[in-house]
């Protein structure tokens, strides 16, 4: 009963990680300029890599001897080991995602690259380069 | 090529020392958590390699004081990550639902918002934190300034609501 709970939970988090990462190609498809698809490119980055990881967190379970040998806590595959590498790992993508992202925008931004602040049906005239001062 | 400024958290010499033997306490333990194989002297010594290697980039960057600021920001980013994870939940959905709008409802905009921050660390935590939620990217960190690309107009309301920027600066400064 448990067990197929947790298999239901862990289908849902993996197909919902995967959607994230489709929503988030569609996004690069559909928005209109290099700063806006950053936007699209961050949601692959975290709920979709943090889904799907989780999802195989769960997967592997956990596997604590709280009550000494033969009643441990146990919990899907009982790979603890696994699980807390799943973890660092999301902690490592989570550090390491918005140091890429910045480095991209901040180097559109110093060659000067256009945004369009027009909508996406107009992308004829309406571009012009930012500058907030 | 940069040359890198020591931080303005520098120690002297005499500071650095135990900072230097918790790094290496540290890097030992994660390589044989993460490695799993304590019998192989090859793996080991490549182990012991590593660290050497790493420890000596630290000091050789002026990088050893953020070692501890490390230490001690750690305990404080368990309330912090729990309450950003929600934030880039949330904003992920936002997110979604306008990518798949057939209307496409974007109102793309550059705002500045105020980086209060001290520390190097601080301040990249916060800068950090806003790219990694969808809907804003920092753009440009400079002086106590943060240039920020917000892809809608409620994104950039967001921002400037500083509730991001409070919780970071709690976290810098403990209370």
């Amino acid at each position: 009963m448990i067990d197929s709970l947790l298999h239901a939970l862990v289908w849902i988090l993996l197909v919902g990680g995967a959607a994230f990462c489709v929503i988030g190609a569609v996004g690069m498809l559909r928005l209109p300029d290099f700063y806006t698809r950053t936007h699209a490119a961050t949601l692959p980055d975290t709920l979709g890599a943090g889904m799907i990881l989780l999802g195989l967190m769960l997967q592997s379970g956990l596997n604590l001897p709280l009550l000494g040998e033969g009643a441990s806590l146990r919990i899907g595959d009982g790979n603890t080991l696994v699980t807390l590498k799943l973890l660092t790992l999301l902690l490592f993508l989570l550090a390491t995602g918005p140091a890429s992202t910045h480095a991209l925008v901040k180097a559109a931004y110093a060659r000067g690259i256009r945004w369009n602040q027009a909508s996406p049906q107009d992308d004829s005239s309406d571009s012009k380069h930012a500058d907030p001062d | 090529m940069y040359d890198l400024p020591p931080s303005p958290q520098s120690l002297s010499g005499k500071e650095t020392g135990p900072l230097l033997i918790a790094l290496v306490v540290t890097l030992s333990a994660l390589w044989l958590l993460w490695s799993g194989i304590y019998d192989n002297t090859l793996i080991l010594g490549l182990g012991a390699c590593s660290i050497a290697f790493v420890v000596w980039m630290t000091r050789r960057m002026h990088r050893v004081a953020e070692a501890k600021a490390g230490y001690t920001l750690g305990p404080r980013l368990i309330t912090y990550l729990p309450w950003l994870g929600w934030e880039i939940v949330k904003a992920n959905f936002q997110v979604a639902r306008i990518i798949l709008d057939p209307k496409l409802p974007i109102s793309p905009r550059l705002i500045r918002v105020p980086v209060p921050q001290q520390t190097d660390l601080g301040r990249v935590i916060y800068a950090n934190s806003i790219t990694l939620t969808p809907g804003t990217v920092s753009l440009d960190l400079r002086g106590d300034g943060l240039l920020v690309h917000a892809l809608t107009h409620e994104a950039a309301e967001g921002v400037l609501s500083g509730e991001m920027e409070r919780r970071v600066n709690r976290m810098e400064r403990p209370s």
